[in-house]
């Protein structure tokens, strides 16, 4: 469910119980890759050595004492003074002035091999990844083969064929290593070629220019940029490293010459190798870092500190203090409530944000279920009603705090009063033995590497300590009984070769092969078509029935709840509206919230009717502003 | 095609049902790989929608109501038949002819979440359509003020982005943006399923006020009969790439004759158990039913 967002709100609405002052109402951040880009000290470390270097390469003319090749024949491998302030080489010539057009000439190059790489990989990466089909199955030929070339060699041809030129060796590494470029850019656009944005944008007549230009190329914008720092580097090195070899040009100064040369004299003058390597090394890992830290900006990477006592505001610690002095006295439940299957007292769960405040998603919610019983809890995307079901799972992630309550399976506590966490240990005795889970997607919870069969006789090896072949027939009796009409093909089968309503089937088999206590349904069968729908909500019903078990049915939709359920429970913003038998609930619900809610079941209106009460234009006007929507 | 949907063609006035229409349309998509076989989504349609009409398009997953709708958008390949609209063969139209034909005929999609570019500001997206037709920057800021007033959204959604928004407002943002040039025909694909009920309820008055207010017609794509019944004047039933039924809402979704509706009409559960027991029953026994029926007819089931 995509719960956090559907509840993103412009300003909270008015009554809503949770106090959310944070999180999701101050989340939008705009231009922040730059401002968080020169948040991070490696970031700004990067970019402050990158513009020095580019500054020294840019006025080399002025900076440089004196010409690169002009040489001082009675002073070579001179140590540093105050003229030649890094010192001279073999022929004389000064080490910072050569260092300063070392730096123009090469970072020059490898702009010119970045620059190339992306005039040919970028426009062929769009149109292959935008028009797909024949340019598609060529370019990639064309990738395959640029690949597929030995670069170093093609280089050295290269050099043999049109001379020692920095520039036309740059330009032929930039075409070797353009399909990085063009990989890249490819599946970025193939991602979003899809989207119902460009097909909005279609349909609005723009065309394919436009379409690319401004709804395709923001994608791969960013990927590009970190692309092009590690190419960069990549290229100085590669220009360096044929220039040390000895097969760059050398008149000119560039970094791999002078390493080159001062590999010549490293016994006599060490440093001639020192400085043009530490350059190197300093622009190399520059550009890496500037890439990274890039990268980490775009990610929205900001970590919450977990401060897990601290974050509780006052009203919470009294209440946890008190807790933990209950616990100290008792680890058993309250008396009178073990019959109880599962009992929740006065659940919360929240999110500690950066900002050290806690965002509660459940607040205050109390039921309990009995054996045999099947409690539906019904609420809208971002009621909490999900959160609910996986704290008694204990499949909350890892960010999760349990700050208030108890839930207690069976007459143990599976979250004793005080805990702030659903205890892993009590929980995985109980978890697919006792208490077992059917999602919402069945296809995105089966593994499609691994055939049904296996996936359902595995957890029965495992939790029930049977042999292999006992499993395997107790997995086929179990297709056999959730109505799977040949269940030996299906157990063969991969799940990509079954609907997703025999998925969901699957899944319920999986449910229910170590003969639990409790099921909790999660939206069961949000995901099917309605005939579907019918069959499976037959197939819990008749299920529940034989195995006694209990159920907790999480949905949005009342009519499953009619067909299923004994009990109700209506959540909203977190917290529980409304709790009473099926009847009662759906004919004469109590509050506001529940009869708005079955106001807007469409089943036995008038159509072609307003819905909402009128006046409606207003109501509908003022409720986007208060944002119930 | 059933004699009472025949019998519906007949009595309606082709001036009535003229804006729309889609004739023996066949849409084949190219299988993956060399040679390999087509895959026909759809086949022999024919529908027509007249001006202020809804047409629903009901059916489930794969049966190629939303191929339907794309067809008539020009984003799926008609590989046989006609689709008209005022008149005018479109069935192959060419980008050029659709940036033309846009300002009659636009899009709702489905999913808020993915219809709307989510680097774009709300302003820039519902000022392309208009920037496309060549409507000054000025004048299209002001329209845009319009569209956000028409769907209720608050002026200063202008320039905030999608994700600021939730579901039920961003589907809002999406009919502001297919409203933008006052279009004749609006393509809405599944354009509540994503929302919440109470969500669902003030979109759906959104679309019947704007509907009453402008004379726009809707061909409304849903899997959920309720909301078809709802919003829809005429109803046509999608059964494997086929239309099985098509007539007036209120007898296609009270009354519905062929099999595969009927299903469909009773297994959507109504929100209180003992009516709900009862249409249980009912389901239970026309499966029996239909079932034994096939058998008599030699169908394996």
């Amino acid at each position: 469910m995509t719960e956090s967002v559907e509840t993103a709100a412009l300003t909270p609405a008015p009554g809503r119980a949770v106090p959310e002052k944070s999180g999701q109402t101050g989340t939008v951040v705009r231009s922040t890759v730059l401002r968080r880009l020169f948040k991070n000290p490696l970031g700004i470390i990067a970019i402050v050595i990158l513009l020095a270097m580019a500054v020294m390469a840019v006025f080399a003319d002025a900076l440089a004492p004196f010409d690169e090749n002009f040489a001082n024949i009675s002073k070579t491998l001179a140590a540093p003074d105050g003229v030649n302030i890094l010192g001279t080489d073999s022929s004389g010539r000064d080490v910072w002035s050569r260092l300063l057009f070392g730096a123009q000439l090469t970072l020059a190059s490898a702009l010119l091999c970045a620059a190339v790489a992306i005039a040919i990989g970028l426009p062929a990466g769009l149109i292959a990844g935008y028009y797909a089909g024949k340019f598609e199955a060529v370019s990639n030929w064309v990738v395959s083969i640029l690949m597929s070339l030995p670069g170093l060699i093609v280089l050295l041809t290269i050099r043999a064929a049109f001379g020692p030129s920095v520039w036309i060796a740059m330009i032929a590494f930039g075409v070797l290593i353009s399909p990085s470029y063009f990989r890249l850019t490819r599946s970025a656009v193939q991602s979003v070629r899809n989207e119902l944005y460009v097909d909005a944008a279609r349909v609005s007549g723009l065309s394919d220019l436009r379409i690319i230009t401004r709804h395709i190329f923001s994608v791969v914008r960013a990927p590009i940029i970190i692309q092009t720092a590690a190419i960069a580097g990549v290229a100085i090195a590669i220009q360096s490293g044929l220039e040390f070899l000895g097969l760059g040009d050398p008149a000119k100064a560039t970094w791999g010459v002078m390493l080159s040369e001062g590999f010549k004299n490293v016994y006599l003058t060490p440093s001639l190798l020192f400085w043009p390597a530490f350059a190197m090394a300093l622009t190399i890992g520059a550009l890496v870092l500037l890439g990274n830290a890039i990268r980490d900006a775009l990610e929205d990477g900001e970590k919450i500190k977990h401060r897990r006592k601290k974050i509780r505001t006052a009203e919470d610690a009294a209440t946890a203090s008190a807790a933990k002095a209950a616990r100290k006295t008792v680890a058993t439940v309250e008396a009178g409530t073990e019959h109880h299957l599962v009992k929740v007292t006065n659940l919360g769960v929240g999110y500690p944000q950066a900002d050290g405040s806690v965002k509660k998603v459940v607040d205050d919610v109390s039921f309990h279920v009995d054996r045999g019983e099947i409690l539906g809890i019904v609420g809208e995307s971002g009621s909490g009603k999900s959160q609910t079901a996986f704290s008694i799972l204990g499949l909350l992630p890892d960010t999760a705090r349990i700050v208030a309550g108890a839930i207690q399976f069976d007459g143990n506590y599976t979250v004793a009063p005080g805990e702030d966490k659903v205890s892993q240990d009590r929980l995985s005795k109980l978890r697919g033995k006792r208490i077992s889970y059917i999602p919402q997607e069945p296809m995105s919870n089966l593994d499609p590497a691994f055939t049904i069969g296996y996936q359902l006789v595995t957890p029965m090896m495992r939790v029930l300590g049977i042999s292999k072949a006992e499993a395997t027939t107790r997995g086929m009796k179990l297709l056999a009984d959730v109505g799977i009409v040949n269940p030996e093909r299906t157990f063969k089968a991969y799940p990509h070769e079954v609907s997703g309503g025999m998925a969901q089937r699957v899944l319920i088999a999986g449910a229910i092969s170590c003969e639990p206590d409790l099921i909790i349904a999660d939206e069961p069968t949000t995901a099917l078509d309605v005939t579907v729908q019918a069959d499976v909500l037959d197939l819990i019903r008749d299920l529940q029935r034989r195995l006694g078990v209990g159920v907790i049915l999480v949905t949005h939709n009342f009519g499953v709840v009619a067909d299923l359920c004994d009990r109700v429970v209506v959540m909203q913003n977190g917290r529980l509206v409304e709790e009473g038998p099926v009847r009662e609930i759906l004919r004469n619900p109590k509050k506001e919230y529940t009869q708005t809610l079955l106001a807007s079941m469409l089943e036995g209106k008038e159509p072609m009717t307003m819905l909402v009460p009128a006046p409606s234009s207003v109501t509908a006007r003022s409720t986007a502003k208060e944002n119930v929507l | 095609m059933t004699e009472r949907a025949a019998l519906d063609a007949a009595e309606s006035a082709p001036t009535q049902r003229g804006l729309l229409r889609v004739e023996d349309l066949v849409v084949d998509y190219a299988g993956k790989g060399f040679r390999a076989k087509k895959f026909r989504a759809l086949t022999d349609i024919n529908i027509s929608i007249g001006q202020g009409e809804t047409l629903g398009l009901v059916g489930e997953s794969g049966s190629g109501k939303t191929t339907l709708g794309r067809a008539v958008l020009g984003l799926a390949p008609v590989s046989g038949g006609r689709i008209t609209f005022e008149g005018q063969d479109i069935s192959h139209a060419t980008r050029r002819q659709r940036r033309v034909l846009s300002r009659d005929m636009q899009v709702v999609f489905q999913d808020p979440y993915t219809s709307l570019n989510p680097a774009l500001e709300i302003g820039d997206i519902l000022a392309e359509p208009l920037g496309v037709q060549g409507m000054e920057a000025t004048a299209a800021k002001k329209r845009v003020k319009e569209l956000l007033d028409q769907v209720g959204l608050p002026s200063d959604a202008i320039h905030r982005l999608p994700r600021e928004f939730s579901g039920g407002q961003r589907q809002r943002v999406a009919i502001a943006r297919a409203l933008a040039l006052s279009p004749k025909l609006i393509v809405c694909d599944e354009p509540v399923s994503a929302l919440d009920l109470s969500t669902q309820a003030r979109v759906l008055d959104l679309f019947l006020q704007i509907q009453k207010d402008t004379g726009v017609s809707y061909l409304f794509v849903s899997h959920d009969l309720d909301v078809v019944r709802h919003i829809s004047h005429r109803v046509a039933v999608m059964y494997r790439g086929e239309i099985v039924e098509q007539g007036p809402a209120e007898v296609v979704t009270r009354d519905p004759e062929h099999p595969y509706t009927q299903r469909l009409l009773l297994a959507s559960p109504v929100p209180d158990p003992d009516r709900q027991e009862k249409r249980r029953a009912d389901r239970h026994r026309l499966l029996e039913m239909q079932r034994q029926q096939n058998e008599q007819a030699g169908v394996p089931a």
